[in-house]
């Protein structure tokens, strides 16, 4: 348990606005090699937490912790040069939308090896090589002539995994994914998730994939954490979610419509429960 | 009675001199009191023969049927069915305007139309889709995504269509919204005599809701299923 839980420690993240509202307000968790989902509504403060993973917040938003650890170090203090030897190359994120994600004046090559050459000197050989060799295991072909497209030449599900493999390129410990299916179709959904999770396993990584969608994540990861207005409410093995006992998690976890459900309405939340309920955990 | 009736409709986007025919040959019916789903992968024509229901798009032939009224290809929407035909867009974040508050956003239409009592129809429809009525006074980016949405289904109902298209009404929401914003369509449609038009990329919302459905592949109808 000592090496699952060193790759990121976190006790009492708050993150706040400049005049003291508190967008995350006091969240414990830690993970190892392990892939857990992060899932809540849109300003649960899930993507923030994310964000303060990799220093990505912006300067208006207060982060503080009795303890942020990431690799073992405490990463809090770090000045924009420190974090900059970490993100690519120990821990690497992909963003929801590859239509806004990539840069599209640069083709594909030459964003997939910009993490290469930021933290390695490989000569340009070996950094072409190694790109395609890594758009090859993303399952996208012919990487020899999609090196050269450019981001409107891919659809979606292959931007996707071009982000992925920009991600996956440093071989990073840690990746964290901010609702990568979110923009991509239905069909292409699963496939996506299924790629990630098995390239996440393959390379022995720790995975934290942020959705508002828990049926469509649990599948793919082993643990699910559940936040809730800036609180973490719940934290439980996937396997356990069909009998979840917060009525946020089993809200969550059956309001996903269906044809069984025809002609009945779907289990919405009841918003004072729930608030009266993480009031009760906060007291 | 038969509120839509479409038979071998073509439709083309057009871009300078070039004209690209995206969804072919599409005969089918929609009765009122509907919901009828449009559902297929991205590309296959579903927005784009929303659009052209919508009035949005001029460039098709065959012909169209809508509300007992032939409508001319190559001629925008007249008279009564501007008003009677509303559509909800996919995103919540672009479908009001930024610098306007919910109230001259909204109350917009109405003063067009010379309603007096604009303000109670106002606070009548946030009841309606359950939104405080203190929210009026907001700007669009005071609003979460569910909420927004639910704006823009209040300002197609204010002016009472008899159709109300939908594209992607829950795609860039949550699930737990999504369950919201579906249960109140449900209750809408109960209530008034609405017929709605979905266009889903998600076979499980369409299974949900709709009562007949088409899918389209590749800008020509694959399969028509009716729920009984």
């Amino acid at each position: 348990m000592t090496n699952n839980s060193s790759l990121i420690r976190i006790e009492n993240l708050k993150i706040g606005l400049e005049g003291g509202t508190e967008l995350v307000k006091g969240i414990d968790f830690s993970m190892g090699r392990e892939r857990v989902a992060l899932v809540g509504e849109s300003g649960s403060g899930k993507s923030l937490t994310a964000r303060s993973l990799m220093g990505l917040l912006p300067d208006s938003l207060h982060v503080q912790a009795d303890r942020f650890e990431l690799l073992g170090e405490a990463v809090l203090p770090y000045n924009q040069r420190q974090w900059n030897q970490l993100r690519g190359k120990q821990v690497a994120m992909v963003l929801q939308d590859p239509k806004y994600a990539l840069n599209p004046t640069q083709n594909i090559g030459r964003q997939v090896a910009e993490p290469l050459v930021l933290h390695q000197s490989l000569s340009k050989n070996v950094r072409i090589e190694k790109v395609e060799h890594m758009l090859d295991a993303v399952g996208l072909s012919n990487p020899a002539q999609l090196r050269k497209m450019y981001p409107h030449q891919l659809s979606g599900g292959m931007g996707q995994r071009v982000m992925l493999a920009i991600a996956l390129i440093n071989d990073p410990q840690f990746l964290i994914a901010d609702e990568p299916t979110s923009a991509l179709d239905h069909a292409v959904r699963d496939q996506v998730l299924e790629l990630i999770s098995s390239l996440v396993e393959e390379r022995n990584m720790g995975l934290l994939l942020i959705s508002h969608d828990l049926q469509q994540v649990a599948d793919y990861c082993e643990r699910v954490l559940v936040m809730y207005q800036g609180q973490l409410i719940d934290q439980l093995a996937a396997s356990e979610l069909s009998n979840a006992s917060h009525p946020y998690t089993k809200t969550l976890w059956s309001c996903r419509p269906n044809i069984d459900k025809r002609g009945k309405s779907l289990p919405i939340l009841n918003r004072k429960q729930i608030a009266s309920l993480t009031e009760g955990a906060a007291r | 009675m038969n509120l839509i009736e479409l038979n071998d409709v073509s439709i083309s986007h057009v871009q300078g001199s070039e004209r690209n025919t995206v969804v072919h040959d599409v005969n089918l019916t929609v009765k009122a009191g509907e919901c009828f789903g449009l559902v297929g992968p991205s590309g296959c024509g579903k927005s784009t023969l929303l659009w052209v229901l919508a009035g949005l798009n001029p460039h098709w032939s065959g012909s169209i049927n809508m509300l007992d009224k032939p409508l001319t290809a190559g001629k925008v929407f007249t008279g009564d069915l501007r008003r009677r035909v509303q559509m909800v867009f996919q995103d919540p974040y672009a479908s009001l305007h930024p610098k306007h508050r919910l109230r001259r956003a909204l109350s917009e239409p109405l003063k067009l139309l010379g309603y007096q009592d604009i303000d109670d129809r106002l606070s009548e429809g946030f009841k309606q889709v359950g939104l405080a009525e203190n929210m009026i006074d907001r700007y669009p980016h005071q609003l979460s995504g569910g909420q927004r949405q639910r704006v823009a289904i209040i300002r197609a109902l204010l002016l009472e269509p008899k159709l109300l298209l939908l594209d992607e009404p829950t795609s860039a929401l949550d699930m737990s919204v999504q369950a919201e914003i579906l249960n109140l369509l449900n209750d809408l449609k109960a209530k008034r005599d609405l017929t709605m038009v979905m266009v889903s990329h998600d076979p499980d919302v369409v299974d949900y809701m709709c009562d007949h459905a088409v899918t389209m592949k590749a800008g020509r109808i694959d399969q028509e299923k009716f729920y009984n």
